[in-house]
């Protein structure tokens, strides 16, 4: 119970900090504004930081159910061609190591510049689906070979075998991607509109920039805040998912010492 | 009558390793024929052959029959689908074949003697009842042939012999034809009712013992005393020439 309160007890006691130290040595808000004033601006432009915040949040998970099938659907096809294998992982982790940043203003061209949604999509699936992609092949190359060779002895169709064997094997792990892949949705997302700038996109980064133009430090701040507690939702929501799957395969991370 | 027959079976791989040379093999219906052999010897490919597994590169491999034999194979671990049931497990050779046979299942649970344990997880039994769960799922779909690759070598002694024990009595009780591969002198002398001793690699035929079927398995049987003698003698032959190699 200790261990949960924790991480809150330390928030806590960091932001009373903040707030102390920039009343007490009176720092100027538009270097670092009191927690106080970041509120007060979250209170003040909430319906429309909270529509900016639902338009990020829905990018990001449209990405993230673009990313998955693709990255799933690609896994299979590489796992069982070795041509498919040749021909498409390069291309894969090229997308994967080319900076997303550099691609974002040539993506947004290419979806066209009056629909910067379509690229803010795209973008955020590029850096999503990787990751579903490496971990799901991984755990398709670590099933047991022996039960490959039972489901081939007992003449199990193509089918039945992604069905009954290589979908659930690689359950967990197709989870744990979910997992990564949802943060990295939400930096997709937020680069995407970095790179998209002028007025045309809608979502919390570029109200973060709009802010900062402005010079509405704690607007900024807010935003900042906002999309802290977007990417921390999303991670304690497919984190729950993650242990109810595990827990389900007895596969748990067990604090009591295991043996029967 | 033999069930099946091996004709010059051989198996070359690609970098070069001749696993098994000129095999020649007879499977009479009813038998327990166990395989042994070193380490090295081809036991296990020559079990993936005829499991069907792996395809010979030379010689044949002729069934009785024109009907597709139906098999059961026991892997060296018990190759058990975690996220499953026990029952779900041991009903595997029937999903996959597109039936449904509850009783089967049932039946199956109930010769390894695990009735209670159908709703239970892999996890949650022990390394014998996992491969007793193993084994109800090689009968489950009353198998014409029955293959086991040293399915009882991880296993403590005490659990060993008493797997043993039962498997013998399900070859006796439901007719099974077996071929078992094992390194172990004891256990092919307990089980055979034809012993075959492989040669080193590439592996073929260096002996072959018959021994009657429903002798006495007392250990303390002289029977038994003889059968392990001679198998040893003739796997010590095949031996000759392996000096520190081994």
């Amino acid at each position: 119970m200790l261990e949960r309160l924790a991480p809150v007890a330390v928030t806590v006691a960091l932001i009373a900090l903040w707030e102390g130290l920039v009343r007490a040595l009176a720092v100027d808000p538009f270097v670092l504004p009191a927690p106080s004033a970041i509120g007060a601006a979250l209170v003040a432009s909430a319906p429309s930081l909270l529509a900016a915040l639902l338009h990020t949040l829905t990018i990001t998970w449209i990405a993230l159910a673009l990313a998955l099938p693709s990255g799933v659907g690609l896994a299979f096809l590489i796992h069982r061609s070795a041509l498919a294998e040749a021909g498409i992982l390069p291309i894969a982790v090229v997308l994967q190591a080319t900076p997303v940043v550099a691609i974002a203003p040539i993506i947004i061209i290419w979806t066209g510049v009056d629909q910067p949604d379509r690229a803010l999509v795209v973008i955020a699936w590029i850096v999503a689906f990787f990751p579903v992609l490496s971990t799901l092949l991984s755990a398709l190359k670590a099933i047991d070979p022996a039960l490959h060779d039972l489901f081939s002895l007992y003449g199990a169709s193509g089918r039945a075998r992604f069905v009954r064997l290589e979908l659930p094997a690689s359950l967990p792990a197709l989870v744990s991607a979910l997992k990564v892949a949802s943060g990295l949705a939400l930096i997709g997302a937020v680069v995407g509109e970095y790179a998209a700038g002028s007025g045309a996109a809608q979502g919390l980064a570029w109200r973060l920039i709009e802010a900062g133009n402005r010079l509405e430090i704690p607007t900024m701040f807010a935003c900042l805040a906002l999309l802290s507690a977007l990417g921390l939702a999303q991670y304690a929501l497919l984190g729950g998912l993650e242990r109810w799957v595990l827990t389900r395969r007895g596969l748990a991370a067990s604090r009591r010492p295991a043996g029967r | 009558m033999s069930l099946l027959r091996l004709e010059g079976v051989g198996r070359r791989f690609g970098d070069g390793v001749t696993a098994l040379a000129g095999v020649d093999l007879d499977v009479p219906a009813g038998a327990f024929v166990t395989l042994l052999g070193a380490s090295g010897s081809g036991k296990t490919t020559l079990l993936r052959l005829i499991a069907g597994l792996d395809q010979p590169s030379d010689g044949r491999i002729v069934w009785a029959g024109d009907a597709a034999p139906t098999l059961g194979y026991v892997f060296q671990a018990p190759t058990l689908l975690p996220w499953a049931t026990v029952a779900e497990n041991v009903a595997l050779p029937l999903t996959l074949a597109g039936r449904r046979d509850p009783e089967a299942v049932t039946a199956a649970l109930a010769a390894v003697g695990l009735e209670g344990r159908a709703e239970a997880r892999p996890r949650e039994l022990s390394g014998g009842m996992q491969m007793r769960v193993s084994i109800a799922r090689a009968l489950v779909a009353r198998p014409t042939l029955l293959l086991l690759d040293e399915p009882f070598a991880a296993l403590d002694e005490i659990t060993r012999d008493r797997l043993g024990v039962l498997l013998q009595r399900l070859w006796r009780e439901q007719g099974l034809t077996i071929v078992f591969v094992t390194h172990s002198i004891p256990e092919a002398a307990y089980h055979a009712s034809r012993a075959v001793v492989l040669d080193r690699a590439p592996g073929r035929v260096a002996a072959t013992f018959d021994f009657a079927a429903d002798r006495p398995r007392e250990r303390t049987s002289p029977g038994y005393f003889a059968a392990c003698a001679d198998l040893a003698a003739a796997l010590a032959r095949t031996m000759a020439g392996a000096h520190e190699d081994a």
